[in-house]
Formats: C-alpha cells, structure tokens, sequence
C-alpha cells in the first residue's frame, strides 16, 4: 500500500505543531520519521490513525484520497499502530486485547473464545511471533506485550504499520529482534513507519529517512550515505555534539551508601532484589537498565516511597533503614522524580509555588507556621533567571510549560537547596536537544561542586555520556557494576541479564 | 511542543481556572492580573447565569405543576388569556413571595415596620449561619482532594457532646456557651477524624465511610435522647432539657429577630479558614495534597496526616455548625436538630467551589433560598422541595460552564468542568 | 550467546506473606464467639423453626440449649478461621471459610439473642431477600456503570425516580404493568442527566451523582406536594404486584418460599443478576464496556467510541436501577413516600465495593445487608437484649467494617472515575 500526505497542517492555539508535511510512504519500504522530542511526528502519526484531525491537508492511500474520523477508518483501509503506550487492557488476555473492536461472536453477541484464540495462533505462526493467547497481558514482559500490539494490527490485515518509538522499552537484543521483525514485514510487503529520535536505529533499518523538525519537513535521506552527525544536526538544525563535555570527576568520601535495599510491590513481588552500591562525593553514579527492571522502584525506595521495603541506606554518616521522605529530604537528598508531570510539579500551582513544594515548612519561607509569600516570589524570580525557565512570570501555572522548562523548574528546586546526594530518573525523558544539553551541563556542575549523584536512564547514550561508574540492573538485581569506557556491547548483555565473561 | 500540547490544547485558560482554587499570594502584576480578571469575571458571570437558568428552569416547574394554571389551561382554547394570565399570576407570586420572604418584606417596610421589614433578612443569616460553616466542613477537606459527605453525621455526633455539655454543666455565661461549642467542634472532629483516619490508614474511600458513619451518629443519637441521662425529665418523646442563658448564643437585635450571634462566629470561621488554607503551611500542604497527591509525597509531605488533618477542621467546623443550632436557634437537642443541613453543605461547597469566601456567598445565597421558599410555601402553597431543585440545578450548571455558556451563546472563557473529588483507586 | 557467558539468576518473585490477616480472623472467631457464649443464658432453650406454608416435607424445629448452640457455632467459627490460615499462607483464596466463619458467628448471636424464643429461620431468610431487592438492583446498576468507568455515586437518585414513577404511573392507569415499565425509563432518564454530565461536560462524576440525587430528592419531593398528596387516590394509590408461586420449586423447604413464592420484580431481579454477569463477561458488548473501563485509550484505538459506550451503559445502568425502585412501591407498600429509599441506594454502592465490582459478588454483599437489615426486623418483634439503636445501626457498621476490612485488596476498574477527552 502507498501512503501519502499532502501538505498536512495542525495547530494547537498558537503552536503550528505540523506545518504543511507531505511525506510518501512506499508499500514494502521502512520509512522512518526521525526528529527531536516535540518535531511534531506524534502528531502527525496521530492525525494518519484518525486520533486527530488535521487543519488542512490530505490523505491518499494508493493514489485516492481518504478521510479519517476516528482510527476505526484507519484500521479499515489497512493502517495499523502500535503505540509508545501500549493500547493493551492489563486485565484482558492477549486474545481478547487483540480481538478487541473486531470481535469473534455468536449468536446474541457472546464471545468465541477459542476462535479468537485461534486466530491470534494463526497470526503468530504466519509472522514468527510466538505469545501465549490465553496469557493475562499483565502478567508478560514488557517486550512480549510489544509483540501483542503488532500481532494486533496484523490480525486487521494492516499493510501499513506505524511504530511509534518501538524500541524505548527493549534491551538492545530486544531491539534488534525487533528491527528483525520488522525486516520480514517489510519483505512481505507491508509498509513500514517507524517514529523515532534514535539515530542508531534509524541507520541500521530504515530504507528512507524524513527528517522533521518544528513541524516542518527539513530532509530526506537515505541511510547509507548519511552520517550520524549528519543526522542529528538536520534534526536539531545545528551542529550537535554527541558528547557532553564532563571533565574528569575527582571523588571522594562515600557519601550515598545502599546496602541490602528489597522491595515488594503491592502484589507481594520483589521488584528489587538486595541491591547494594555506593556514590562518592564528587562522582556519577547512572543506573542503566531497560525500563521496568526495578530501577523505578529503587530510586523510590531510596527517597521513602515505597511502601514495604528491607535494607539499609546511609547518607553522609546517617543510617536509616525505614526512610522517610521528608527525612531523606532534610539529609541534603536533592530528587529529580521520573515522572515529572506526575510527581515532580503541581501543574496547577504557579511556578514560585513549585518552586519551594519541598522547603515551604523551613525557616526560609515561613515562621510558626505562617508563610512568608514576598520573599517566595522574590525567590522564584531569581530562580527562573538563574536556570533560563521560559516562562512570562513566576505565578504562571507550572502545567503551562513545555517539558523543559518543567524539568528545568523541579531541577532549580532541587539545587536550591544544599545538597549532599543527587538523585535524577530520566532527567532528560521527553526533552528537546537543549534543554538535554542544559540538563547535561547542570548534572556535571553539581558533580563538580562535591554532592554524589546519582542518576537513572534508559537511553544507553546518556548513560554513557554522563557516567563515572555504571550499574546495570535486570530483573530488580545488581547484574554488573563497570566503568564508564566499558564496551556497549557488554552493557548490552548486562541489560538482557547475561553477565559476560 | 507538540506531543505535549495536544494533549491539552488550551492549557492557559484550563489552569486559569484552576488558579481560583490555588489562588498565588499577590495578584501577579502585568498582563496575567488581566487575563485573571477576566476569566475570574466569566466566573461570577457563568455563576449568575446559573443561578437565572435555575430559577428559569424551577419557575417552569412551578408554573406547569400549579393547579390554577392547569385548570386554567384546561379550557386553553376558549380563553387563552386565563392561562397565560394565571402562569403570570402563579410565578410572580411564588417568586415575589421568594423574594420578600428571603430580603425584606416590602409592605412592612412602606409601613416603616423595620423588624418585621428585615425579619425575612434575619431568618435568611439565621438559616445561613450554619450552612455557611456546614460548608466549610465540606470544602476543607475538598481542598485535601476528599470528599466529606459526613457532615450531617458529624453535626449529629457533635449534637451530642456539644448539646451535653450545654444542658447539663453549670458555668458562668460565656465560659459555658465557649465550652459546649469547643464539646461540639471537638466531637465533630473526632468523628470525621474516624474516616480520615480509615482513609489514610486502610485507603477506605471517604464517601463510603462517612456515609456510613452518617447513619451510625444518627442512631446513636436517636439512643442518647432515649436515655435518662440526656432526655428532658418527664418526656417521653426524644427530646433534650432546654439549654440555660448560660450556653446560648445572645440575639444580635432583640428578641423580635431570631438572627444570633452565631452568625458572627460563622463570619470568624470563614475568615480563619481562608487565612490556613492561603498563609499557613498547613494550607500549603493540604492545597497541594489535594491538586496532587503524589507530588505532595514526593515532596516529603505526610499525605495521610494531611487528610487526617482536614477531616479533624472540617469535623470541627461541623461541629461547630451544629452549635448555631443547638446553642442558638432551637436551644434544644432533638433528633431534628440538623435537618438536612449536612447534606446542603455540600452543595453549598460545590457552589463555593470549595473556597472559604466562596462557602459564605453561597451559604449566604442558600439560606436565602430556604427562607424565601418557607414563606413561598406558607403564601402560594409552592411546595417548600422547589429549593432543593434549585439548589441542585444552580450547582449542576456551576459545574458545567460549558453548558451554561452554550445556552447563552457565551464565547471565551474557561470550559474547564469542576474536578474536586477522586476516583475509587486514589 | 556464547557459553563463557552466565545468566543473572532469576528473582525469587515473592515476598513473605504476613500471617495479619488470619491472625485476626482468629482473633475475631474467639472474641465474638466467645462474648456471644458467655451472654448466652445456660438455662434456656433457642428455638429454630424452618417451616413457613407448606411444602415436600418439614424440617422439625430444633430447639436446643442456648449456650450450647452459641458455644457449638463459636466453635465452628474458630475452626474455619483456623482453616483459613495455612490457605492464606500459600496465598489461596480465603473466601470459603471467611463465609463460614462469618455464617457460623452469626448463628452463635442468634443463639443468644433468640433464647428463650423462636426464631423464624425461613421467615427471617424470606424478609432478607426482599429487603435485599432494591439493593440487588442499586448494585447491579452500579458494577454497569462502574464497570464502565463511570462512578454511579446516583443509584439513590434513579431508585427514588424509579419508585416515584413506578407508582405514579401505576396509579394513573391502574395497571401495575405500565408502572413497572415506567419505573425504569425514570431511572433512564436520570441515567441521561448523569452520562451527559459525566460524558460530554466532563464533570467530576461524584459531584454530578450527588447533586443529582438532591436534584430528584427535591423533584419527587416537590411533585409529591403538588400532585400526590394533594389527590392520593387518583395520584398515589397504584396496585401491587401479585406473588406469583413457581410450581415445583416452591415446594422445596427453606428454599421454596424464600426464593419461588415472591413477585414479578424478585424474578426479575433473579434475571437481571444473571444478564449482567453473562453480558458482562461472555459477550462483545461486556468486552467493550470493561476495555472502556479499564483503558479508555486502548478502546478507542481500536475505533471503539468511548464515551457513547459509557453513555449508554449508564442510561442501562439507571434504567436497572430505577427498575429496582419500583420494588419500593409497587412491590411491596404500594404508595409512594418521600425520600422513601432511604439510603438503600448508598448501601447499594457499599456493596459493589464490597462485592469488587462483580455481579456475584455484589449480590451476595447485597443479600448479606438485606440480612442485616431484617435480623433488625425480626428481632425487634421477638424481642432482644440490645437496644433498637444499635440493631439498626448494624447494617451500617457492617458495611463500614466490611469496606475498611477489604479495602487494599479490591480493585476498581482503572479508569472508573476518570473523564475520557479525545486529545483533540
């Protein structure tokens, strides 16, 4: 099937997220779409699958223009998605996810269980991806639940399949069986759109390239005669380097020690398994690991939030073994949460708000009790200048900012104080090349200035432009503890577990 | 940006609104003062023409339910003025009735009778009084992100202590009257503490709990009244001793107008909680914990304790509504003695969207309503359950501006729905 | 993979169990059995009678010593609380012998507080499934709803317009039929009000609920001042439905009157529970109300439109509801009160909690409640030791102990409560 857009336009209020995009996908070709965080491919895949509707614009499948008002159109003339989020119902079997909207019934409407099952079989064998369809989604890993969604929209005879960040979850290995799949669908004649931002992958699998950036197409390129350099400046539309300048770190004392740390999760699992590292003043710590192997809940566990943990952690010269939040927090423990959105901002507050949610009961900001608004607001305004927050004032809410600018408010909260441990999950997840760049550069400052840090990333590159030291976590354990010159290859079986000779 | 946008297109105006919830400590200077003023001010518009649309809606509903209008409507054809000039006669004279039941009585007035002039003004702050701090019962722990159905409960529990301590103590004037209020807020807060502290503890939801907790204080109260020790000697009906001079709230103009001095202390109320929840830390944190809970955790903010927290001022603040009751208006604990004032609280919150000063327009509004709907019932024979009708639809289109400004064909301004409570699982 | 190689070994991914839980059952099991044993009189006998009409054969009353009974069942309770132990630790379902623990105490109360009198069994079981009705029904309309990712916070609400209609209309054409048919479409067009408020404004689903329960508490208020007590024969006065004998089955003891000599709604109400829980878990329309309900996103990217299933299982919903409020008028009294629910609605909700969002589940937690209720009933008319008060106050403590007890372990649809915006 071909595929193509024509002049495709999208605006938000006064953000032009798509500006005028055609783009020709060709049956039996890998098209990736490749641009930064916030270039506007999302959009432009969620308008193709009728989640959105463009402002002006058209679509042709083979020629003939179409209409999409909801994915249902989509699915019908054969384009299928899998999603960065998986549309997966957790509680549901992999066959009734899959048979989902497209039902096998009988007479008054009741479920055919086993044909549906059947049919999920079928598809698996056809295409080499082996699932149990009887098999509760949540109960599988993460890389299986991806191989759900593509036999998903290969049940709905899909010739046109877009893959929206696919490898942001898998270990390398995972990866590469993906980009395996995918390879076969494409041989089968299938047309391919694969949404990234990593310049790796797209090298290795993508037949065509288009470059977005702000919305706009810049480039197309064919892989082998364009370079990773090449690449990323189109997307960032200037010359990046694709290494942070870090210095050589000079660490000290031991200063976040974690000994022996367990945690259960609310269904009686131990998502970590007796971990134990240290951080020395002065050094980086990042933990790689693919999402979802207990990285999360450490860090949590770490910062008192988690609910049912064993171990012990010493910060400076204190020991706790049950911590507590606030207790971590007054012992110079700066955190940069995972999930901003959810549990770094209050997205209905205003900036200066934001800025002291963690101090507001310290003599900085109140007395008895009582709190001191004027010298708040003098505080953020001196913040917001000091970390380049774009933002019209202090008392903007924070859930006005564009994902940059919010790390950048939680990381000036965070630093503000006087800080012995750092800890950062995904510092820079869903950010834009500057504001990964800024990040980068404030994380190595603070490294600088004598307070171990520690941070947690799933992008390998990060870890390896940011570490001293690296430990890689699978399965909720310790699976290896190496240097930041270690080869990626070994990281890579780290990541999967396997521990190389 | 776009990723992120297109989850929420209009984020500016969606969390402008959210900001007469969270309000900042200074009117911020420049072009967002302006923006904020005029979103505020669709607000009070939106408000006000709910508030008509309500009165619409009600005024239909008596009009097509009234007896004159359908008989008169009976023999529609043949006279067709009969009907229109009944449905006219029918609704200007119930909502006239309203009005001057509700503000002032206009025929005294003109006879220069002040007290029976501003009698339906002291019935209205009398009735006011304690829906005004019932609501902040509610909207206190709303600002937590809980939702206090149990206001009635605790008013009943508080009934009890408060009522207890107002007829059966011996204390110099004042003092007694300072320490049955301080019995009642104390037995209020430990009931509502109860469901704050099953919530926190077990992550049992509020509305269940406190619901529960509702039926619970009334059937103990229905036992207290029933015992010697609480029932009046020599009654067999289930009815307290009258409470002395000592512990009664003293009318503020005479025996003539019932209006009290509990009214005042409902004014103080709503000025202290507004002055917590918008200069204290603990204001702070229960504002944060209910916008975002898991922030306020990740901030190292105890979120059980600031529930416990809110349920115990809200209890308190139930308890002392009761006491505009118990020590002012009917000076006897009965088991009537809350009505349903627990559950007109909420609405009262939900019209005030959950903001001290907010509670007090709307407790203020409400009470007028009930007033106004008294002498509405006593002089057309509009049933009284209008203002309940009224009641429900005014805050039902307060919490669907979207609606509102639909009907009146309004552009602009903020469709962001109300959002105050949580869902089952947080 | 080469064999120089060593896997990371597996995690051990269980934590230790904590023996909490049984250890207070069996805590429970003691206290209460024993409070309840030693409150028993020794010297007097508790009479159990089974028969009511007549049926196959009859099942001897048992009249047995007091404290003996209340000791035997107390016993058995810290049996099965026993029992449940080892079955918790290997992390099995503890549901059994919790049922019987808790059967097994409440006969040991009723041996006490029935000493010295006769205490009608199958009476006493008959009185609790009609109280239970409305409550069946509250709750089938809340898994519908709930399940669907709406929180129905309104069953008062849509029973009180049920049972409004449901007489009202009954009345005006004398015909029980046409009430009952009436009574669901009110409790459809409540439902209407609720899913436009939740699905197209978006506000906040509890909020709408409650001020929607005011709002139909002031309109059946204000309609019965006007019209129903104005006129009672003509407004309020609708016929009852007749009890209907099932043949054969109500001949079966115990089983037969409580079950097979009811009215229309009860069999209703029997086929209601059974559709629900097919509909919900065997069909495509249950399918696509729970994916609605537990990952609105995932629905609609299979083309499935989220908020008219929502909306239309929530007029569903209602309509079951308001079905169920006519068992208040037209099923058992008759006439139309004020505020005649009273509660049952919220008791409803308590048990789809109770009942975790299932429709077996929130029967029998609606079936436990109508129990409660009526062992108030009853035991107010034999006569017992505790005061009114706290008999009536024991459905409420039930519920609240049960909701506090099981909470933690229960999960609510994942999207339930949560408004469902295009993102565009």
């Amino acid at each position: 099937m071909q595929l193509q857009l024509r002049g495709m336009t999208k605006s938000f209020g006064d953000l032009v997220a798509n500006d005028d995009i055609s783009v020709t996908i060709e049956a039996g070709q890998i098209h990736a779409l490749l641009g930064e965080n916030g270039a506007g491919k999302s959009t432009l895949m969620n308008i193709l699958y009728g989640l959105l509707r463009p402002d002006s614009g058209e679509i042709l499948v083979d020629g003939s223009p179409v209409a999409f008002g909801s994915p249902a159109d989509a699915i019908k003339v054969g384009i299928g998605m899998v999603h960065q989020h998986f549309m997966l119902v957790p509680v549901f079997t992999v066959a009734q996810n899959v048979e989902l909207g497209d039902e096998r019934v009988g007479p008054l409407g009741f479920l055919r269980t086993s044909e549906a099952e059947e049919a999920v079989r079928e598809v698996s064998q056809r295409f080499g991806l082996e699932v149990d369809p009887a098999a509760i989604v949540e109960d599988l890993p993460v890389g299986i639940q991806q191989r759900v969604e593509i036999i998903k929209a290969l049940t709905r005879d899909a010739s046109c399949l877009i893959l929206d960040e696919p490898t942001a979850v898998l270990t390398p290995q995972e990866t590469d069986e993906l980009l395996a799949i995918i390879r076969g669908l494409r041989d089968s004649g299938k047309s391919i759109v694969l949404i990234t931002h990593k310049l790796r992958e797209v090298r290795e699998a993508a037949d065509v390239i288009t470059v977005i950036r702000r919305g706009r197409v810049v480039a197309t390129a064919i892989p082998p005669s364009t370079s990773e350099t090449e690449l990323a400046a189109l997307m960032v539309g200037r010359e990046v380097s694709l290494t942070v300048d870090r210095g050589t770190s000079s660490p000290e004392a031991q200063t976040l020690q974690v000994r022996g740390l367990t945690v259960y999760d609310a269904a009686d699992r131990v998502v970590v398994d007796d971990v134990s590292f240290d951080v020395r003043a002065g050094e980086i710590l990042c933990i790689a690991g693919v999402q979802g192997n207990g990285q999360t809940e450490l860090v949590e566990a770490i910062m008192g939030l988690q609910d049912r943990v064993v171990g012990e952690i010493h910060v400076g010269g204190t020991v706790t073994s049950h911590p507590e939040t606030r207790r971590m927090l007054a012992l110079g423990v700066g955190y940069v949460p995972e999930d901003r959105e959810e549990d770094g901002l209050v997205s209905t507050f205003s900036l200066a708000q934001n800025l002291v949610l963690d101090t507001i009961s310290t003599s900085r900001w109140s007395r008895y009790g009582i709190v001191d608004y004027a010298r708040i607001d003098a505080g953020a305004r001196e913040l917001l200048a000091q970390f380049d927050v774009r933002a019209r004032d202090a008392y903007v809410t924070a859930g006005t900012l564009s994902g940059g600018n919010k790390q950048k408010v939680v990381l000036a909260r965070e630093l503000s104080r006087d800080l012995t441990v750092l800890i950062a999950a995904q510092p820079t997840r869903g950010l834009d090349v500057g504001s990964i760049e800024f990040v980068h550069r404030r994380l190595i400052e603070v490294r600088d200035s004598g307070v171990a840090v520690l941070i947690v990333s799933t992008e390998l590159d990060e870890v390896c432009a940011l570490a001293d030291r690296i430990l890689v976590m699978y399965q909720g354990r310790v699976a290896g503890i190496v240097g930041r010159d270690s080869p990626r290859d070994d990281l890579g079986m780290l990541m999967a577990g396997v521990v190389p000779a | 940006m776009s990723e992120e946008r297109s989850e929420n297109p209009t984020p500016i105006l969606d969390s402008r609104t959210r900001d007469t919830l969270h309000p900042p400590a200074e009117p911020p200077p420049g072009t967002s003062a302006e923006i904020r003023r005029s979103v505020l001010g669709m607000n009070l518009l939106v408000s006000f023409l709910s508030v008509v649309l309500a009165l619409v809606i009600g005024g239909v509903l008596i009009v097509i339910s009234s007896p004159e209008v359908l008989s008169a409507a009976f023999y529609f054809f043949d006279r067709p003025a009969d009907t229109f000039s009944a449905i006219w006669q029918t609704l200007s004279s119930a909502y006239s009735a309203l009005f001057q039941g509700a503000i002032v009585n206009l025929s005294a007035l003109s006879e220069g009778d002040l007290a029976r002039a501003f009698y339906p003004m002291s019935e209205s702050i009398t009735i006011a009084s304690p829906l005004i701090v019932a609501g902040l019962a509610v909207a206190i722990p709303f600002r937590a992100g809980l939702f206090n159905i149990g206001a009635q409960g605790q008013m009943t529990f508080a009934a009890i202590g408060g009522g207890y301590v107002g007829f059966a103590l011996a204390l110099p004037a004042g003092l007694h009257l300072a320490a049955s209020v301080i019995m009642a807020m104390v037995f209020g807060a430990v009931w509502a503490g109860i469901a704050g502290f099953l919530k926190a503890r077990t992550g049992a939801h509020e509305v269940i709990t406190t619901i529960m907790l509702n039926y619970i204080a009334l059937y103990l109260l229905s036992w207290v009244l029933n015992q010697d020790w609480f029932q009046r000697e020599g009654r067999n009906d289930p009815i307290s001793p009258i409470l002395p001079d000592t512990s009664v709230f003293p009318n503020l103009f005479g025996l003539s107008l019932r209006v009290h001095a509990g009214f005042l202390v409902a004014l103080v109320a709503v000025g202290v909680m507004w002055w917590i929840l918008n200069r204290t830390t603990l204001g702070f944190r229960i504002n944060t914990v209910g916008a975002n809970a898991s922030a306020a955790r990740t901030a190292g903010m105890n979120v059980g304790r600031t529930w416990i927290v809110a349920m115990l001022l809200g209890g308190a603040m139930a308890g002392l509504a009761v006491t505009m009751n118990v020590n002012g208006t009917d000076k006897v604990v009965t088991a009537g003695v809350v009505g349903a004032i627990g559950f007109d609280a909420i609405t009262v919150a939900l019209l005030g969207r959950a903001s001290p000063f907010g509670v007090l327009w709307a407790g203020l509004l409400f009470g007028a309503l009930r007033a106004g709907g008294l002498t509405m019932q006593a002089q057309t024979g509009t049933p009284i359950d209008i203002v309940l009708v009224l009641q429900a639809l005014i805050v039902l289109f307060i919490a669907a501006p979207a609606l509102v400004r639909a009907v009146f064909r309004i552009r602009g301004g903020s469709s962001e729905a109300m959002s105050l409570a949580k869902g089952w699982n947080g | 993979m080469s064999a120089a190689m060593t896997a990371v070994p597996e995690a051990p991914a269980i934590a230790p169990v904590s023996p909490r839980r049984p250890l207070a059952m069996v805590a429970i099991a003691v206290f209460l059995g024993g409070l309840f044993t030693w409150l028993a009189p020794a010297g007097q006998v508790t009479t159990f009678i089974f028969n009511l009409g007549q049926q196959f054969f009859e099942i001897p009353d048992w009249s047995v010593n007091s404290r003996t009974a209340a000791a035997a069942f107390a016993l058995i309770a810290v049996l099965a609380a026993l029992a449940a132990w080892p079955l918790h630790m290997r992390r099995r379902s503890v549901l059994w012998p919790s049922a019987i623990m808790g059967a097994a105490l409440i006969m040991s109360f009723l041996s006490w507080v029935a000493s010295d009198e006769s205490l009608p069994v199958t009476g006493l079981l008959q009185g609790s499934l009609l109280l239970a009705v409305p409550l069946v029904f509250g709750a089938m309309a809340g898994v519908l709803c709930e399940r669907s990712g709406v929180i129905n916070i309104n069953i008062e609400g849509q029973l009180l317009a049920g049972a409004f209609m449901g007489a009202v209309i009954g009345s005006l054409t004398v015909n029980v039929y046409l009430g009952l048919l009436a009574a669901p479409l009110a409790g459809a067009l409540i439902g209407v009000l609720l899913a436009t408020f939740a699905t197209r404004y978006f506000v906040d689903q509890v909020v709408v609920g409650v001020v929607l329960n005011v709002l139909v508490i002031g309109l059946t208020g204000f309609l019965y001042s006007r019209f129903l007590s104005e006129d009672p024969d003509r407004w309020n006065n609708p016929p009852r439905l007749p009890n209907i004998t099932i043949p054969v089955l109500s001949e079966i003891p115990v089983v037969g009157p409580v079950m097979f000599e009811q009215n229309l709604i009860v069999y209703l109400m029997y086929v209601t529970v059974i559709l629900v829980q097919l509909g919900l878990f065997s069909t495509r329309w249950g399918l696509r109300v729970r994916a609605v309900g537990e990952h609105p996103d995932a629905a609609a990217s299979v083309g499935i439109r989220v908020n008219s299933v929502r909306f239309r299982t929530v007029v569903l919903g209602a309509a079951v509801a308001g079905l169920g409020g006519a068992f208040f008028t037209l099923g058992s009294v008759g006439a139309f009160g004020r505020e005649m629910t009273a509660g049952n609605g919220f008791i409803a909700l308590a048990a789809v909690i109770f009942g975790r969002w299932t429709p077996l589940g929130s029967l029998g937690a609606a079936l436990l409640f109508g129990f409660a209720y009526n062992l108030q009933n009853v035991l107010s008319i034999i006569g017992s030791p505790i005061p009114s008060q706290f008999l009536l106050m024991a459905p409420y403590l039930v519920t609240l102990i049960a909701v506090v007890g099981l909470v933690g372990k229960v999960r609510a649809p994942a999207a339930d409560g949560i408004p469902f915006r295009k993102s565009a």
